[in-house]
């Protein structure tokens, strides 16, 4: 297989710039879906239904509690159901899901990771696919986003403790966002190809003597959520590698399309909110020339085709399925890794070396080139604060973000976000390594297998999902360390935005002075920038020199 | 203890909106895209399935549909799809999962280029990378152009039909335009195989399976 240069160039710009012409309507429909003051009629059923008083707004600590609430009886929720699968209807002869894979699975889910260490087609049923982890699709991603909204309204808002109802900001989210658009979606990829029935259809070569069931599940209605939620949980075990969740190299393209729409538009929508649209646009350049960079690394990586067993083969072609080849593989890479999504058109396990080190890269990155729906710009807005307190630094002034100073507690809360996920991946994946009898039986041998080890975690802990799928993590040391790094991965960030948030919203708007650091513009955007890649270097520099940088130098 | 009934109250919240949610995104969206589905585009929805001469459901267009025995060896008279992590089998779904410097990807990549070297009477060094290489998925339906004319003359021979009838097949099944550009170019040996045994009964009416 050859790496087409024009088709990569042709799909890459016209990823670019169909979301460029979308991100401003779109953006403006989101910051107005996020203000909105009025409920739809059936809405406001909803709300009286579920007792939820829409009429008031949460402080940071209330609004972080539902939140935390939420999640809590959701995973419980998507945990016993698995384990009562055997007795549920639609779900075939399948039993209960194994109370390991079932917690894993629930965490994975809820907290957006949709890290799969199930085999879907032996483990869980259309009712399990279909009303808890679909849903969980919806609401996960739904949470991401109403969890970013907070925080504008923190910046946006002064003098104030409320920031919002997260039950009336989840509902919108879900219904006014998520909804339409997915179903939309869903119906392009039925027309595409993808399959959406609930039945497997019994087929027989006569002449070649070859008899098939051929399954049959709601695919299209998940995979459009799985790539517009930025989840990546795949219906089938190949996950978008299937000819039944991705048909074909154009369906391919507008599940990538998909899964940058919602976080390439925040930005604007963001803008919007705190009325100064330069801020959008320089958070959306700053994702951008990211999410260029990076897969124009991954594309050069991957045709570079390294390694001894592709040498074998004549070429790049182990995990590449032949209607998407190469390209499509490195777009899909790249973009399922900026973003928190996790879903593969390709076997990561097998790209060259270089590839698979770009993809954990951009996790490490924190995700936020454009990122998951809404962690990718609140990662971003995180960074930008750490980027005007070292500015802030040079000049010797008291940074200030949007008209907010950025004082001890502000700080605190951002360098504990940055410090959650890297001690999460690094202590993980060293215990794990250094104890024994983990990875007695895996398959892998040499720095590869610590390259699994590492991404597992990588992708665990920043709730993205892919994985180097030769590693088996279903046992109880490993869905126990993994389901940790999703929980904590997910949370403990969450509930620092919301304390950062809490704390914005409380101070009065400072004027802008002739010592304000302008967070607006190229020269903030390329300090955002080198901030953001040096902060990734710093903390996984020798962690990455052991595992697909070792792999890479390897002849 | 108020803590407590305030976290309590959430849950009960938390409770009800996820059974509510659950009514609206896990049942009545996914039903509504089955309706769609199966009004506006019944074939795609329901798997693609192609049927045979007789119009039986034979095949769907987007599975890999192959076998080998127990030997590891592939019947001679058909295209032959991908090598699969789960032989093909449309109950699974997997790649290999092998990294790209791993010893026992290179045996089995060797191990596969000797096999289709013998079965197609040609040089080891002629044997394009798909053909030695397991898919993404395991099901992949499609085989590279390179590949499929490397088979010709095998399945020709087993058929008793002219070389140029099955080449001119082997065109009419490969993908051009638009989805060649975006992913490359590929030819669908499942429909293949389908047009080749319709292609064999006409030509030998009296022979049958």
């Amino acid at each position: 297989m050859t790496f087409n240069y024009a088709s990569f160039v042709v799909q890459v710009a016209a990823l670019l710039i169909v979301l460029a012409a979308l991100h401003k309507p779109f953006g403006i429909y989101l910051a107005r879906v996020f203000e909105a003051t009025t409920s739809t009629r059936p809405e406001r059923l909803f709300y009286r239904l579920a007792g939820i008083d829409a009429g008031t707004e949460q402080t940071w600590s209330v609004y972080l509690r539902s939140v935390l609430a939420f999640s809590a009886v959701s995973i419980l929720a998507v945990f016993a159901l698995q384990r009562l699968q055997g007795i549920l209807p639609g779900s075939g002869s399948l039993p209960g899901v194994d109370s390991w894979v079932a917690m894993n699975t629930a965490i994975s889910f809820v907290t957006n990771t949709n890290w799969q260490t199930y085999v879907p087609e032996t483990t869980v049923g259309i009712f399990v696919q279909m009303c808890l982890l679909a849903v969980q699709n919806f609401l996960s991603a739904a949470v991401g986003i109403v969890v970013a909204v907070a925080l504008i309204r923190g910046i946006a808002r002064t003098r104030t403790q409320r920031l919002g109802n997260f039950w009336v900001d989840l509902a919108r989210t879900s219904f006014r966002i998520l909804l339409p658009i997915a179903f939309v979606a869903a119906v392009v990829m039925v027309l595409g190809g993808v399959v959406q029935n609930f039945w497997p259809t019994d087929v027989t070569n006569q002449a070649a003597g070859i008899s098939q069931s051929i399954p049959g599940g709601p695919v299209a209605s998940q995979e459009a959520i799985k790539e517009l939620g930025t989840n990546g949980g795949g219906y089938f075990n190949a996950n978008s590698a299937h000819p039944f969740e991705n048909p074909n190299a154009l369906i391919s393209l507008f599940e990538v399309f998909l899964l940058l729409l919602i976080p390439s538009a925040l930005p604007y929508a963001f803008g919007r909110m705190v009325g100064d649209q330069k801020q959008g646009y320089t958070v959306a350049a700053v994702m951008g020339t990211l999410w260029l960079a990076s897969a124009s690394l991954m594309g050069w990586a991957v045709a570079s085709g390294q390694g001894t067993a592709t040498a074998a083969a004549g070429g790049l072609g182990e995990g590449f399925e032949q209607r998407f080849g190469p390209v499509p593989g490195a777009i899909f890479a790249a973009s399922t890794t900026l973003t928190s999504t996790g879903a593969v058109n390709t076997a990561h396990d097998s790209l060259p070396p270089l590839a698979g080190g770009v993809a954990m890269v951009n996790m490490m990155l924190g995700e936020v080139a454009p990122g998951g729906t809404g962690s990718g710009l609140y990662g971003l807005l995180i960074l930008s604060i750490i980027s005007v307190f070292i500015a802030g630094l040079m000049v010797g002034r008291t940074p200030e973000y949007l008209g907010k100073k950025i004082g001890p507690t502000e700080m605190k809360l951002a360098a504990m976000y940055i410090l959650v996920t890297p001690t999460l991946v690094l202590a993980l994946a060293g215990i794990t390594v250094l104890l024994p009898g983990i990875l007695a039986n895996a398959p892998a041998s040499g720095p590869h297998q610590f390259s699994e080890v590492l991404y597992a975690f990588t992708s665990g802990a920043n709730n993205n999902g892919s994985a180097f799928g030769g590693i088996t993590t279903s046992g109880p040391f490993l869905s126990v360390a993994m389901g940790l790094a999703m929980l904590l991965g997910r949370f403990l960030p969450i509930a620092l935005v919301l304390a950062l948030a809490g704390s914005l919203a409380r101070q009065g708007r400072i004027p802008a002075s002739t010592g304000t650091v302008p967070t607006h513009g190229p020269l903030f955007g390329g300090l955002l920038l080198g901030v953001t890649v040096i902060l990734t270097a710093l903390s996984y520099f020798p962690a990455l020199a052991l595992g697909p940088l070792a792999e890479g130098l390897l002849k | 203890m108020n803590t407590l009934t305030g976290y309590l109250r959430q849950a009960g919240t938390a409770l009800r909106f996820l059974v509510l949610a659950t009514l609206v995104l896990g049942l009545a969206y996914p039903l509504a895209v089955f309706g769609v589905g199966q009004l506006i585009a019944p074939y795609q929805a329901n798997g693609s399935i192609i049927t045979d001469a007789a119009g039986a459901p034979a095949a769907s267009a987007l599975i890999a549909q192959a076998s080998a025995d127990d030997s590891g060896a592939r019947d001679p008279r058909w295209f032959h799809a991908r090598p699969s992590a789960v032989m093909w089998d449309p109950a699974s779904s997997s790649a290999s999962n092998l990294g790209p410097n791993e010893p026992k990807l290179i045996d089995a990549v060797t191990a596969n280029r000797s096999a289709v070297a013998a079965a197609e009477g040609i040089n080891e060094s002629e044997v394009p990378a798909d053909a030695v290489t397991a898919s993404g998925s395991g099901l992949d339906p499609d085989i590279s152009p390179e590949y499929a004319r490397l088979q010709v003359a095998r399945v020709a021979a087993a058929h008793g039909l002219d070389t140029k009838a099955v080449a001119s097949l082997v065109d009419r099944h490969t993908s051009s335009g638009l989805l060649a550009f975006l992913g490359q170019p590929s030819v669908n040996v499942t429909s293949l195989n389908l047009a080749v045994a319709e292609a064999s009964h006409a030509s030998q009416p009296a022979q049958s399976e």
